[in-house]
């Protein structure tokens, strides 16, 4: 198999990289950071990938998605699955207050990913085949004030995937909208940890396991798609109190 | 959060800091030189508080292999990869770590920390002794490099060092090359201690060899005991022979009340388990997981102690007085009415040069026990017992050793000290054993 993974350094990333690595694949990084990228790289020709090729890329410069995602499909001979996993998880207080810093973080998780949907789609659909993986969150489920900003970036991608997903369908292309909830990773590092939280191992195996399955909107752990049920059930006029 | 090791004893809350790369370790090291005392955390399977202080420096995303040379045998990975990850690359490709202890679920920097040992101690010494280098970082947040070859005191405080001298990054190991990933196992049966040693004295080439002991059988029965010995089998189907079969079992989801083991359910297990040995046939042949790791199966086993916790007792005795060191500790623990679940003999090689690495020739000895207040005063007991025949403690497992057991049987700890304080002078790399043995106060 073919894997191209996108902010492939994040933890989620790395994690299921390395179940692919595992799994024999041959695998292109896109990341930003070349020393990060370099060192997975190694660790997933240890682990049994069958080559590993990365490109280094700042993902807020959009001008330069096609060239890279041009490269990846060069590289790697076609693509079967896509894995767009970056991210960044801003201060709310901040981000609420300074729209220079908002649009940012919109960029980075939310517009970025359809500059690369945009390119990734006809590439697809020239292949007639294969799998659009993107992380969004339980966070675009509802937006709640610790972190609505983040959530509408989020949210935004969760709806134009879910337009897209019937777009393709004619080509074979299947969509999976994977949707973490709290991830011990070092993105959350300031965060005390509860009974909630999973791994980026366990959410992993998930997302490798739903796009094996052709899962189409994915919770992980599934739990979450309860918890969001319920949070999303609850009416406005009570929804408006809660800080959480 | 609430931190402990794996005997759930003692506990404490302690700050985890978990470094995304070594960019990011050493920027925590340097930019709070001032601030409270730290210790490198792997998997957190030492048993007392080695790894336990008010800042615990994670090894968990430390965990990528770096290089693996399959010429040269050698292997570069991240402090925080565990065991059972390197197993899994290396087994198909006919390779294997060269020293195994009781769990995969270990990482490399608490393996290097500990100096681990495995049953084949007495052939091929411990851990360390296939470690060719390490990269660590100091307190001053720079990061070395060190080896035999290359600052050679600080590899010999760093290996078996409870990471006192600084933070493992990475190192690299030495492998082995296997014929198959399976074990020929030969069982004898012995029906007291001086038996078992002399089995154990006629097999001394035997390259895996750890006795299980019934602890609470005494009288002519002292020691009765079962010797496991084991040797890499042949090759028979060179696609067969090199996978890996992970074994995954049962789990303790929670504690279990801690009454449920007392004297007469464990005597009625260890009287039974060598009932059901002693009629079993003598030679089997193990998949690697059973034969190295068979606690492994059950995960989260220490919750069986209850939610107290239990203390791991282990010492070494040098041959000459073992037998009748380890009667004496035997014969007091029946004595004071107490028993450990699971008793381990194995015979030690020679110790290397590493500072404070346990391993000596002679015996070494592990009990388990429910912690409860009786048993401190008999651990000081056998303490003495163990000193009386120049025996000591193994650091991974201590949890209340005193300073004057520690510096009576560790003679190097000073030239020890001297080193830690060359490169940490401000004892920023602290756990609460290293205060409770002197050398951090």
């Amino acid at each position: 198999m073919k894997v191209l993974i996108i902010g492939a350094t994040s933890a989620i990333a790395k994690a299921s990289a390395r179940i692919y690595a595992e799994l024999g694949c041959s695998l292109h990084l896109i990341a930003r950071r070349e020393d990060q990228v370099e060192l997975l790289s190694s660790d997933l020709l240890v682990r049994g990938a069958s080559k590993v090729s990365h490109s280094v890329l700042d993902l807020n410069k959009f001008a330069e998605h096609k060239k890279a995602l041009s490269a990846a499909f060069t590289e790697l001979g076609g693509v079967d699955i896509a894995l767009i996993c970056h991210g960044s998880l801003p201060d709310q207080d901040k981000v609420e207050k300074n729209f220079k810093q908002a649009l940012k973080e919109i960029n980075t998780n939310g517009i970025s990913v359809v500059s690369l949907l945009t390119e990734l789609a006809p590439k697809f659909i020239e292949q007639q085949q294969g799998t659009i993986a993107v992380i969004t969150s339980v966070a675009g489920d509802r937006g709640r004030q610790p972190n609505f900003v983040y959530g509408a970036a989020k949210s935004l991608v969760s709806t134009y995937l879910q337009g897209l997903r019937g777009k393709l369908l004619e080509h074979n292309v299947h969509i999976v909208d994977i949707r973490p909830g709290l991830v011990d990773s070092p993105m959350t590092a300031q965060f005390p940890k509860g009974p909630l939280w999973s791994s980026p191992e366990q959410v992993a195996q998930k997302i490798v396991k739903s796009i094996r399955l052709g899962s189409h909107t994915v919770y992980a752990p599934g739990y979450w798609r309860v918890i969001m049920l319920v949070v999303s059930a609850i009416p406005d006029f009570v929804f408006k109190r809660l800080k959480f | 959060m609430e931190a402990m090791g794996w005997g759930r004893y003692p506990k404490t809350t302690a700050d985890v800091i978990q470094p995304a790369d070594s960019q990011a370790l050493q920027k925590f090291i340097s930019s709070q030189r001032k601030a409270a005392s730290c210790i490198g955390r792997g998997s957190g399977r030492s048993y007392g508080d080695s790894a336990l202080s008010e800042q615990l420096v994670s090894s968990r995303f430390l965990d990528s292999f770096l290089e693996l040379d399959e010429q040269q045998k050698t292997l570069r990975c991240g402090a925080g990869v565990k065991l059972g990850d390197i197993l899994k690359i290396c087994i198909p490709r006919g390779l294997f770590l060269p020293v195994l202890p009781g769990t995969k679920a270990v990482s490399v920097g608490g393996a290097i920390a500990a100096d681990v040992h495995g049953k084949n101690h007495h052939l091929d010494g411990s851990f360390c002794a296939h470690v060719k280098s390490i990269n660590l970082v100091l307190a001053s947040g720079e990061l070395v490099t060190c080896s035999e070859q290359k600052n050679a005191e600080l590899f010999r405080a760093t290996c078996g060092g409870m990471g006192l001298t600084g933070i493992i990054v990475d190192a690299s190991l030495s492998l082995d090359s296997i014929p198959s990933s399976y074990i020929d196992q030969r069982s004898l049966v012995a029906n007291n201690l001086a038996e078992c040693f002399d089995h154990i004295a006629d097999n001394a080439g035997s390259k895996y060899s750890v006795a299980w002991l019934d602890c609470l059988a005494n009288g002519e029965n002292l020691g009765r005991s079962v010797l496991y010995l084991g040797e890499h089998a042949a090759s028979k189907n060179r696609k067969t022979d090199t996978l890996y079969r992970e074994r995954s079992g049962l789990g303790v989801p929670f504690s279990t009340p801690s009454f449920l083991l007392n004297k007469t359910t464990m005597s009625v297990f260890n009287a039974g388990y060598f009932g059901v040995q002693k009629r079993k046939k003598s030679s089997a042949n193990l998949g690697c997981d059973s034969y190295f790791f068979p606690l492994d199966s059950i995960s989260n086993w220490n919750r069986l102690y209850g939610s107290n916790g239990f203390l791991q007792y282990q010492f070494v005795i040098p041959s000459d007085g073992a037998l009748e060191g380890i009667t004496s500790v035997l014969e007091k623990v029946s004595e004071k009415g107490k028993g450990s679940f699971l008793t381990v003999l194995k015979k030690f090689g020679e110790a290397n040069e590493n500072l404070l690495s346990f391993p000596q020739s002679g015996y070494t000895l592990t009990l388990d026990f429910k912690n409860e207040p009786a048993l401190f005063p008999l651990l000081e007991e056998l303490d003495q017992i163990v000193l009386a025949h120049d025996g000591r403690l193994y650091l991974a497992k201590d949890a209340r050793m005193s300073e004057q057991v520690f510096k009576a049987s560790y003679p190097n700890w000073e030239r020890f000290m001297a080193i830690k304080s060359k490169y940490d002078p401000s004892n920023r790399f602290a756990s609460l054993q290293s205060n409770r043995l002197g050398l951090t106060q």
